[in-house]
């Protein structure tokens, strides 16, 4: 394909629509308008030239605005089906029971849509990487011929570019005095002029054009930072559990960190202390003001050998609060979430028939110990314990789990009347003598507990990418949207003085600051071409 | 400090209500209002009541801060009266770029029924959950409401548009729709009043019902309940009988105030038509004669080119540093954050569609009115439809 050149002398890449020094039509398909079509500045697009290859139908379809604000409006509502129901992440059950159980069938369909884990799906994935593929096509193919064009640009422009722009306007028997004043409010106004053979080019804000281009990169960075948390380990994301007093690893540190749990806190807001929430607290009830866990972080000092005990060095003490997350070395410790476990209870040794305690005790669930000796000849002994009761199908007493949620025992009861000891069954609020009446009984003192602090451990390489797409997009869309281009042509033809302006938004500001730049001269204010075209065709 | 708030509040309302009727003497009595710098006196009022008002309001804001110990936006009530000041603050704004008052006659009903609406909620400054204890919230809440603001100014304008563009005069899709949009701004107000007038009468009526659980709870309703909850049981002497029982899975409650809301918007929607004897957006006809389309078009685009930086920033940017330090992910598809990111979208592809495909004009103003729909959307049923989720975790 050839190069076209211009009747001004200005050698024009194929596929150019209006000459990018002078502004003359090249393509004659752009003649029948009124108005030019100033986007892009009529520049040689790739997408608009070429459409022979398959590489040229699948770059014609990703830069095609079209196809990017439909992948745009399928993406928006796509959306929207994911938030009709809790996605997976957000429920408790396992999926296959939660959806039909809380919707019926409405849920269960959900379910076997997929929608459950909607923007984890293969398809919404693909969406979003064919938008990413859309704004990088898109960008490619208008920026550098856009940049090219704006660069190549001449002051003096062709006739049929000038009558043709939207604001145009012609005067005659102008004085060289009016055009150095309208010079003098150009510069006033910011605006860079340029003089060409006594024609006039001033213009303002040409780098706005680029903000939607710097926009599309932030966003391509974006969605590029993204993708990286596929990458194995730029991105740890894992549930930590650290009773009080306890100490653990910190995962994915490579055994490097520990964290040790002093203490959990929590907090609630006090009526009487906060009289400014006294009604909302009534209203809402118990409000949680604090979760805390007060911390130590250590960093092994000696080499990683199995079955060795690490040596750890105290790095430093925080209380890792929400919002507050304890951070080292790229690593981020959150407070999420805690539980309260039991850790111990204790009982009185009652005799039924005088209601008097002949002694207590205390056992710790985790280890409970097989004979508490009361002295006096009283004593416990421990024949069997459920830490986490339930009757078997067999009807026989058995354990869920190692955790005590439930704990029950089978006691005997030593005493000096009964040396060879009475047998108790005692669960949580029940007791069961197997041989009938008893003497001797364990009656219920208290339950001390013990929290589990719930930590995530964070860390996310891929945030530089996040953190810098997301600066881009904004200072791309600001750039855009808050400045824009405007040019004002100044032009002698046939012993007349030209004027024509375009700008690529906001017309009516345009139009206000030509009426300043205008101001105590002979000259005319151009006319809104395009408002006269709609008034023409509304008929008044 | 409260009350000294809440006094400020209301003669903030009050101020706004008053400058409305200003705004349409300020298009009645002058005659070329095209793209022109003065203002007339009934303008002057009409601007000048609305930043008294806007002060008295920003005063109520500052006084509830300092009473509450944090920003006042972080229930319904905060957030929405917050969101009605934003709307105010962005009308004074494009005023002063555009000086058109044809805008405030627009704005001001809507900023009114914002407010109003935000005072149906309960009024308690409450104290903030741990997540919430951040000022990163603060900012990313007052920046979203903003934002939200200025792109609902585009609405306004938008509106004004489609009452100048679309011919009256014969009964077709477009003329439907916009009074469709009409008749929501009414309904909003037939909430309003049903809500002031079963309050004011202190109506209460209590049901044990079973709920999907199979649990008996109670429930309290302040509006005669039309649709009863599921398996509900009158507990109330005297208390209205439902005419409906719904699935445990419906909210039977928030179906009856909607019903309520609706059936009063009817009733208020009919009452107006009676005394216009033709559609509203037809009776506004008269205050848009003098505007030029190409205007408002451009008000109405340059309030989202305004509006969508700030919606970007305060809705996606702040929003996903604040969800980074109290969730440890920027980014969890919670439901709230998934319609922030529709909004976005929605707006990308308007700029798109209008810079692009050149839709300009009114299918341009349709967008902008679609556009606040699903602001409306985020703010009225996400909040209390859908969320839930946006609580803390581990309590
Ligand atoms: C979510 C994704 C996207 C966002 C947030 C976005 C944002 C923007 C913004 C804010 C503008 C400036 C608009 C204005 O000033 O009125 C713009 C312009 C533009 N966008 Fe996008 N965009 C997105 C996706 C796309 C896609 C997929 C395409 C490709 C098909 C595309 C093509 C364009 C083009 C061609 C322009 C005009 C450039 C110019 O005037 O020189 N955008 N975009």
């Amino acid at each position: 394909m050839k190069d076209v050149k211009c009747e001004c002398g200005h050698v024009n890449p194929h596929g150019t629509v209006l000459c990018e020094a002078c502004g003359k039509i090249l393509d004659e398909r752009e003649n029948k308008d009124q108005l030019l079509d100033m986007r892009y500045e009529g520049s040689a697009r790739r997408s608009q030239t070429y459409n022979k290859t398959i590489i040229d139908k699948i770059w014609n379809f990703f830069s095609s605005v079209k196809v990017g604000v439909w992948l745009i409006i399928i993406t928006l509502l796509a959306s929207i089906l994911g938030t009709v129901l809790p996605q997976k992440m957000y429920i408790d059950l396992p999926p296959e029971v939660f959806y039909e159980q809380e919707y019926g069938w409405f849920g269960k369909l959900y379910y076997q849509l997929g929608l459950h884990d909607l923007y984890g799906s293969w398809w919404y994935l693909l969406l979003i990487a064919m938008i990413g593929i859309s704004l990088v096509i898109c960008s490619l193919d208008r920026v550098v011929p856009l940049y090219k064009a704006l660069k190549a640009q001449r002051v003096t422009r062709n006739d049929g570019f000038l009558k043709r722009q939207r604001l145009f306007g012609t005067n005659t028997g102008i004085e060289d005095k009016d055009l150095h004043l309208v010079k003098e409010h150009l510069k006033e106004k910011r605006y860079h002029v340029r003089e060409e053979n006594g024609d006039l080019l001033a213009e303002k804000g040409r780098f706005s054009r680029w903000g939607p281009y710097v926009n599309h990169v932030g966003l391509i960075i974006f969605l590029f930072g993204g993708m990286l948390r596929f990458i194995p380990g730029m991105y740890v994301n894992e549930n930590l559990w650290v009773k009080e007093g306890e100490t653990a690893a910190v995962p994915e540190t490579g055994d490097r960190f520990y964290l040790q749990n002093n203490q959990f806190i929590l907090q609630h807001y006090d009526k009487d202390q906060n009289k400014t929430f006294e009604k909302a607290l009534e209203r809402a009830g118990d409000v949680v003001k604090n979760y805390q866990s007060n911390v130590v972080l250590y960093k092994r000092v000696s080499d990683n050998l199995p079955g060795e005990k690490p040596e750890l060095k105290k790095v430093k003490e925080y209380k890792v609060r929400v919002n507050h997350p304890l951070t080292f070395e790229g690593y981020s410790i959150f407070q999420a979430s805690y539980r309260s476990e039991l850790k111990a209870m204790s009982f009185f040794l009652l005799n039924k028939n005088t209601n008097q305690s002949v002694g207590e005790l205390k056992i710790d669930l985790q280890d409970p110990k097989e004979k508490y000796d009361l002295g006096n000849g009283y004593a416990v002994k421990i024949l069997n314990y459920f830490p986490d009761f339930e009757f078997a199908k067999d009807g026989e007493p058995s354990t869920k789990t190692r955790v005590p949620n439930n704990p029950a025992f089978v006691f005997q009861m030593i005493s000096p009347e009964k040396p060879e000891g009475e047998t108790s069954f005692v669960a949580i609020k029940q007791t069961i003598e197997p041989f009938g009446d008893n003497t001797y009984k364990m009656a219920f003192k208290g339950i001390e507990t013990k929290n589990t602090s719930g930590f995530i451990v964070r860390k996310d390489s891929t945030l530089w990418a996040i953190i810098l797409g997301g600066i881009l997009f904004m200072i791309g869309v600001i750039q855009g949207a808050y400045w824009n281009h405007r040019r004002i042509w100044i032009q002698q033809k046939d012993g007349q003085i030209w004027i024509a302006a375009h700008t690529n938004k906001n017309w009516y500001g345009l139009k206000q600051e030509i009426e300043k730049v205008l101001r105590d001269t002979k000259l005319n204010i151009p006319e809104d071409q395009h408002q006269n075209e709609k008034s023409d065709k509304e008929g008044n | 400090m409260a009350a000294l708030s809440s006094n400020l509040l209301f003669i903030a309302f009050i101020l706004y209500l008053v400058a409305t009727p200003f705004y349409g003497g300020a298009i009645k009595s002058k005659k070329e209002l095209n793209e022109n710098k003065g203002t007339n006196k009934w303008g002057v009022i009409a601007v000048a009541l609305t930043i008294v008002g806007f002060i008295a309001q920003l005063g109520y804001f500052i006084t509830r801060w300092i009473a509450a110990g944090h920003a006042p936006v972080s229930n319904m009530f905060e957030f929405t009266t917050f969101f009605g000041m934003a709307l105010v603050g962005a009308f004074i704004i494009i005023y002063f770029i555009y000086r058109t008052s044809l805008l405030g006659l627009f704005t001001m009903p809507v900023a009114l029924l914002v407010i109003a609406y935000a005072s149906m909620f309960p009024k308690d400054i409450s104290p903030l959950i741990p997540a919430l204890q951040s000022y990163w919230l603060h900012i990313h809440v007052t920046t979203v409401a903003i934002g939200e603001a200025i792109l609902a100014i585009s609405f306004a304008a938008g509106v004004i548009y489609l009452v100048k563009a679309i011919d009256q005069t014969k009964s077709n899709k477009r003329n439907f729709w916009l009074e469709v949009v009409m008749f929501s701004l009414v309904a909003v107000l037939g909430f309003v009043v049903v809500s002031t007038v079963f309050s004011a009468t202190g109506y209460h009526e209590k049901f044990n019902w079973t709920d999907k659980h199979g649990k008996v709870n109670v429930m309290e309703y302040t509006m005669p309940a039309l649709t009863g909850p599921n398996e509900g049981e009158l507990l109330t002497n005297e208390g209205f009988k439902p005419l409906v029982e719904m699935p445990a899975i419906i909210n039977a409650k928030k179906l009856n105030t909607v019903i309520w809301s609706l059936m009063a918007g009817l009733v208020l929607y009919g009452f107006i038509r009676l005394v216009l004897r033709k559609r509203i957006a037809a009776a506004l006809k008269p205050f848009v004669k003098n505007i030029n389309l190409d205007f408002v078009d451009e008000i109405s685009y340059r309030s989202v080119l305004i509006g969508f930086p700030v919606f970007t920033l305060g809705g996606l940017v702040f929003a996903m540093i604040w969800a980074q330090m109290a969730w440890s992910r920027f980014w969890g598809w919670d439901p709230k954050e998934v319609w922030a990111l529709i909004t976005w979208l929605f707006y990308a592809a308007f700029m798109h569609l209008r810079l692009s495909k050149g839709w300009h004009g009114e299918k341009s103003a349709w967008l902008a009115v679609i556009g606040f729909v699903i602001i409306m959307f985020n703010l009225v049923a996400v909040n209390l439809i859908i969320a839930g989720l946006h609580s803390y975790a581990g309590s």
